[in-house]
């Protein structure tokens, strides 16, 4: 019996999570202004009408160009520190780690506000840089936490070796630690790509004139007749997402059946 | 002329010297190890010829080239670390022409010196192999031929034998002693291990606390330790304490308590002892003699051990009791004589 209570509990946490995010695709093919059951028929006309927005194109180029940007520098910083971190015998690592992860804690609002505050402050202009720099706060914790995770497994004698065999720094990076850390490196890349882009509040306070994608579903709320087109652009990036995650997870465990030690 | 030079090496991180003033010297060829416990900083100073410490003072020179601010990629020396550190994303093949990048070797050299390579370490076909489908002992062949395949003025090995079996290890001892011979390379290992360290080497440095106690070939390490340490540490042996009466031109005469007085071969005396000291005197389980006569005695314990037997004999006016090791089993009460010519005088400090 209390096996069966518990299969009935797990079902319904998973449909408390799923249902409604598959309203979104439901009612994305609905064909009708109104979001309400029943359905009155299946159409394709909201997908068709996002390709000829030209406002929402736009602000896709820019969340596609922030989550790039944001994506690529973030597991930069992530892997230096990653690296200074598990294979140096550096003083004050530890704080350093929580520091660097501490943004995952603030409130995404009091970050917005203290970055708004900060860009006032200084005279720089409100901008899509300014997002990306926000975004950084955000993603650098979690690539480094992924790619320390990476680093843990690995021997730091194959570096040495690699030295030892006459290859310097620069060198031992790009033929032993880029290698073997580029499952880890993959991970970070989709899983700051995916944060960066999704978020909403950091872009809204710093983005300025430039709407990210978040920013202009947002604005879209307040006309009811295009509800069901931001329907359908939530089921798309939905399913983006989602891909990107499960190839994430993918190239993770790949990476985790290789052996990372040389004995 | 010496090839390897270590002049006052001396390092530390932080705390009390790792490395203690250190000075050695290694003839071209020689098959050299350096035998100590672990934390005797033995690992440190192998690691500093190999550039990857950096010696706080003192200097390290390789071929009469002063070596202390040449980084480990540009050192004419390669490792084969502990680890083996095998490239885990490359094959065998790949792992041992890795050093080779910088020759710019056509494919077929490349690919000839490589096979010869794989010959020399008896993996020949396993070129493909990925590293991660090896056994221990092939392990230890691909980083042994990674790094000889470079053809390094002096070959570093970090216990290479410290992860292999029993059987597998005593197979390579004599594989590694045959390699060296036949590259002609001068070897520095390093290895806990007294017997892999006596059986493989030309010399030996046995190593405590950070400080070398003596440098010997090992036969003259096993009969003729230089002090406590190195003897302790080399095999069992049985000490008794005495006192120097004097030295002679050929022979000294001790007052050894219960062994009464001797007269031992001079040579056979460690150098700083004057007459009147207190000494000890150190003789190997196996140089003590069961016979008809001398120093009564009953066998406490006895292990057979095949072609000699262990024997623990109880003796009276001594607490611990003296180590036999000997062919011939006694029966009943026995008497052990002590040959003079087995015994080694040695300073009772250090």
């Amino acid at each position: 019996m209390k096996h069966r209570a518990l299969s009935i509990y797990a079902f319904a946490y998973l449909a408390f999570l799923y249902v409604p995010v598959l309203v979104l695709p439901v009612f994305s093919f609905n064909n009708s202004e109104f979001i309400a059951f029943p359905l009155s028929g299946f159409t394709t006309r909201w997908y068709a009408g996002l390709a000829d927005d030209s406002a929402m194109l736009h602000a896709l180029a820019n969340s596609l160009k922030v989550a790039t940007v944001t994506a690529l520098l973030s597991t930069m910083l992530g892997l230096s520190a990653a690296k200074a971190v598990t294979h140096n015998r550096l003083k004050g690592a530890g704080a350093a780690l929580g520091f660097i992860s501490l943004p995952l804690f603030i409130p995404d609002i009091v970050l917005g506000i203290s970055l708004l505050l900060l860009l006032g402050a200084t005279g720089l202009p409100l901008s899509l840089a300014a997002v990306v720099l926000g975004h950084l706060l955000v993603c650098v914790p979690f690539a480094l936490t992924v790619l320390i995770a990476r680093f843990e497994g690995f021997d730091r004698n194959l570096e040495e070796a690699s030295t030892d065999l006459g290859e310097n720094g620069w060198m031992t990076f790009w033929r032993v630690t880029f290698p073997l850390m580029l499952p880890g490196i993959v991970a970070s890349l989709l899983l700051t790509f995916i944060t960066s882009f999704d978020e909403f509040l950091i872009a809204y306070f710093l983005s300025g004139t430039e709407a990210t994608l978040p920013i202009y579903i947002w604005g879209q709320l307040r006309f009811p007749e295009r509800l069901p087109m931001v329907l359908a652009l939530g089921a798309l990036i939905l399913t983006a997402s989602v891909g990107l995650v499960i190839l994430a997870e993918y190239l993770r465990n790949l990476g985790a059946k290789k052996p990372m030690v040389g004995a | 002329m010496s090839f390897l030079t270590l002049s006052q090496v001396g390092k530390s991180f932080g705390g009390p010297p790792v490395v203690d003033q250190v000075s050695l010297e290694v003839p071209r060829g020689e098959f050299f190890s350096l035998l100590g416990p672990s934390g005797c900083g033995k690992t440190t100073l192998l690691r500093m010829i190999a550039g990857f410490e950096t010696p706080d003072s003192g200097t390290i020179a390789i071929d009469g080239e002063v070596m202390n601010r040449v980084p480990p990629h540009l050192r004419p020396t390669n490792m084969v670390f502990q680890s083996y550190a095998i490239f885990p994303h490359l094959n065998v093949f790949d792992n041992i022409a890795y050093g080779l990048r910088k020759l710019k070797l056509p494919k077929d050299s490349l690919r000839a010196r490589i096979d010869s390579m794989l010959a020399t370490v008896r993996l020949e076909g396993l070129g493909q192999r990925a590293a991660d489908q090896l056994s221990g002992g092939q392990r230890q062949r691909v980083a042994l031929a990674r790094a000889l395949v470079r053809e390094p003025k002096i070959l570093l090995l970090d216990e290479p034998l410290g992860a292999l079996d029993k059987r597998l290890r005593e197979a390579m001892q004599i594989e590694l002693r045959a390699l060296q011979r036949k590259v002609g390379i001068t070897f520095v290992l390093v290895t806990h291990d007294q017997e892999e360290a006596l059986s493989l080497s030309d010399r030996v440095g046995v190593m405590e606390g950070g400080k070398i106690l003596q440098i010997a070939a090992p036969r003259e390490l096993y009969e003729r330790p230089a002090c406590r340490a190195v003897a302790d540490f080399i095999g069992e042996i049985n000490f008794f304490h005495a006192t120097l009466r004097e030295i002679g031109g050929e022979s000294f005469t001790v007052n050894a308590g219960v062994l009464g007085i001797l007269q031992l071969p001079v040579a056979n005396l460690a150098p700083g002892i004057e007459p009147g000291d207190h000494i000890l005197l150190a003789i190997r389980p196996e140089h003590v003699v069961f016979a008809r006569e001398g120093l009564a005695g009953e066998i406490a314990a006895a292990t057979f051990l095949g072609e000699r037997s262990h024997f623990h004999v109880r003796i009276s006016g001594r607490n611990e009791p003296v180590a036999v090791s000997s062919a011939a089993p006694p029966s009943g009460t026995v008497h052990l004589q002590f040959p003079p010519e087995h015994m080694v005088g040695l300073p009772i400090d250090t």
